[in-house]
């Protein structure tokens, strides 16, 4: 069985079980299955910089928020314009994307999980001091789900759930799609070595710029969801716990992989819900949560699944290898052109 | 004029702050290229252990040892019992020393619950200096005094002393180091528990103008990453004058043109990033 029918069947028995949920999950667990829906599509943002260009980006969430703040300003200036508000929102995305692109892809490894770090810190700091546009700490409560075609509205739950769950298995075929195209490729070639693409003429830097501005309309496709799911973005949409969790999804999951972002995100989400009914605390367990993967799953819920099976997956770890260890013979070669460029 | 140079001292002493709060973080990178993302938390942490000596013992001394020791335990627990065990492990790293940040922040709450306070100065630098009509705060003199010292005082003991000189060493060449026989774990962790204790002093420092309130973690963190992205990573100089950089633009940035206080840091971060990305004094990775 080729990979591709693997991943097709994969795809619609997934499409099978969300069809399914609805009949046997009560409106409460639908709406954390929402959730964790929603939030996989941040974790695959994530995963794209990650698992494909090894980028450990703390800095999805500024994406997110800018999208879910564009759905909110622009839905309040113009009455009624419900895919018009989508398509601002996915362009607040991609703007912000194509702005911070440059910037970030600049630099690497450690810096660049700093520079993601602050844009969204900064991003946050202007939503909650720019208070006639953003509604400060407040944020801007009322956003209404939007009717998309006329007669079908997305005001209760299972409606919203179906529309997330599509959108949902869009985003995730399109992914899929985009990894395995030939860019993707070239993407993998750079997360393995950079300096090797360079020299076989690619233009590193383009891909990059791409995969990361596809990356930041990803986080986009999750913000502007979330925002419509609760109806208020808030300053805390550009949090470090969205995007640290984001990366943390990606971790659990398995990161490079098409499916794992959504079971870490299933993980996370069940935990959070499950935590915050018993106590307040539940950043504590958040935080647990993080200490426990690292120290105790650093390859992935799936990865240590598939080493205690005694599977080769020579392959895969291989990959894990070279994504948390910056290999020494790469930075040194870059050394050296550094060295003869001068 | 006079505003010039009020504002430039209180520049200084918000660049002391910086520095302190830095110097830890990158002494850290720069030996171990660790990035101790719960930087911030030892801030916190050498804060809060701060308030609660000083309200008990009323000395502000005591608290600026207790706080600075607080902090330097959290950095002891956090090194050797955690990332001791995925060392070369960046990614896991970060992820850890993040999930660690929630945990005391979380804690901290529990312990001194949520409302923002700020610590007591010290009875003789409460009020200010007259300095020919300029009216000065004393205690920011104070920060500035002790910043400069702590700041010669880490400089001598990098190239004066011989554990200064084990340090550079190890900074350069850990296997070499390793090789003349010395013994670089003991190293790591003691520079990991000097680097927390200074930020934990300038917790303690920082408290009676900067305050104490759950989230100043990350706060404290961010401004740290824009010194080490304008500074560097893993240099002390860089630290050093990249908290400069940083203090007098967002001090005269915030006077001058109140309402684009982000963009003060912001813009030199942005511009630096485009010139330089290790930022001005920074080590090529």
């Amino acid at each position: 069985m080729s990979n591709k029918t693997k991943t097709l069947i994969f795809l619609l028995v997934l499409l099978g079980v969300l069809c399914v949920l609805p009949l046997i999950l009560s409106t409460y667990y639908l709406g954390v299955v929402t959730s964790a829906l929603i939030l996989g599509i941040l974790a695959m943002s994530a995963n794209l910089l990650l698992g494909f260009l090894g980028l450990a980006s703390v800095g999805q969430a500024a994406f997110f928020g800018v999208a879910s703040y564009a759905v909110a300003i622009y839905t309040r200036s113009a009455e009624g314009a419900a895919w018009s508000a989508l398509g601002i929102g996915l362009l607040a995305a991609l703007g912000a994307g194509l702005l911070f692109g440059p910037l970030a892809i600049r630099t690497r490894d450690i810096f660049f999980l700093v520079i993601m770090l602050a844009f969204c810190q900064i991003l946050y700091g202007i939503t909650y001091s720019w208070r006639s546009v953003t509604g400060g700490d407040d944020g801007l409560p009322g956003l209404a789900r939007p009717d998309l075609i006329p007669g079908v509205s997305l005001d209760n739950a299972l409606s919203y759930y179906a529309f997330v769950v599509v959108v949902f298995l869009l985003v995730t075929a399109g992914f899929r799609l985009f990894v395995n195209s030939p860019f993707g490729l070239v993407l993998k070639g750079i997360r393995d070595s950079e300096s090797r693409m360079r020299a076989l003429g690619y233009n590193v830097w383009l891909y990059k710029y791409i995969a990361f501005t596809v990356s930041a309309l990803l986080g986009g496709v999750s913000g502007i969801l979330h925002a419509y799911y609760y109806g208020c973005p808030n300053p805390a949409d550009f949090s470090l716990i969205h995007s640290s969790s984001a990366l943390l999804m990606v971790i659990l999951g398995g990161p490079g992989t098409l499916f794992g972002p959504l079971a870490g995100s299933l993980i996370i989400v069940f935990v959070r819900e499950f935590v915050s009914s018993i106590t307040d605390r539940w950043l504590i367990v958040l935080g647990l949560a993080y200490v426990c993967t690292v120290l105790f799953f650093p390859n992935g819920l799936m990865g240590t699944i598939a080493s205690m099976g005694k599977r080769s997956s020579k392959d895969r770890l291989q990959t894990k290898e070279s994504l948390s260890e910056p290999s020494k013979q790469e930075s040194s070669a870059d050394l050296v052109s550094a060295d003869r460029s001068k | 004029m006079e505003f010039w140079i009020i504002q430039s001292l209180n520049a200084l002493s918000f660049a002391m702050l910086l520095f302190l709060l830095c110097a830890g973080l990158s002494l850290i990178f720069g030996l171990m290229n660790i990035l101790n993302l719960a930087h911030g938390s030892c801030y916190l942490i050498g804060a809060y252990v701060a308030l609660s000596v000083i309200t008990w013992s009323d000395s502000f001394f005591l608290g600026l040892l207790s706080g600075s020791a607080a902090a330097g335990a959290v950095g002891f627990v956090l090194q050797r019992f955690l990332l001791q065990r995925i060392y070369g492990r960046r990614l896991l790293q970060v992820l850890l020393t993040f999930g660690c940040m929630f945990i005391i922040g979380d804690v901290a709450i529990i312990i001194w619950g949520a409302d923002p306070t700020t610590l007591d100065k010290p009875e003789f630098l409460t009020g200010a200096v007259n300095l020919k009509g300029m009216i000065f705060p004393k205690y920011r003199l104070f920060v500035i005094v002790v910043g400069i010292t702590i700041g010669i005082a880490l400089w001598l003991f990098q190239e004066k002393t011989k554990w200064g000189a084990i340090l550079r060493a190890g900074v350069d060449d850990e296997q070499m180091t390793r090789a003349v026989g010395i013994n670089v774990p003991l190293l790591f962790t003691i520079v990991f528990i000097l680097g927390t204790a200074l930020t934990g002093l300038s917790g303690v420092l920082g408290g009676p103008f900067v305050g104490v309130y759950p989230g100043v973690d990350l706060e404290v963190l961010l401004l740290a990453v824009v010194v080490i992205i304008v500074g560097g990573l893993g240099s002390m100089k860089g630290a050093f004058f990249g908290s400069l950089i940083v203090a007098f633009l967002d001090n005269f940035g915030k006077a001058l043109f109140p309402e684009l206080a982000m963009f003060t840091i912001f813009a030199p971060m942005a511009i630096i990033l485009a010139l330089k990305p290790t930022g001005l004094w920074g080590r090529v990775l």
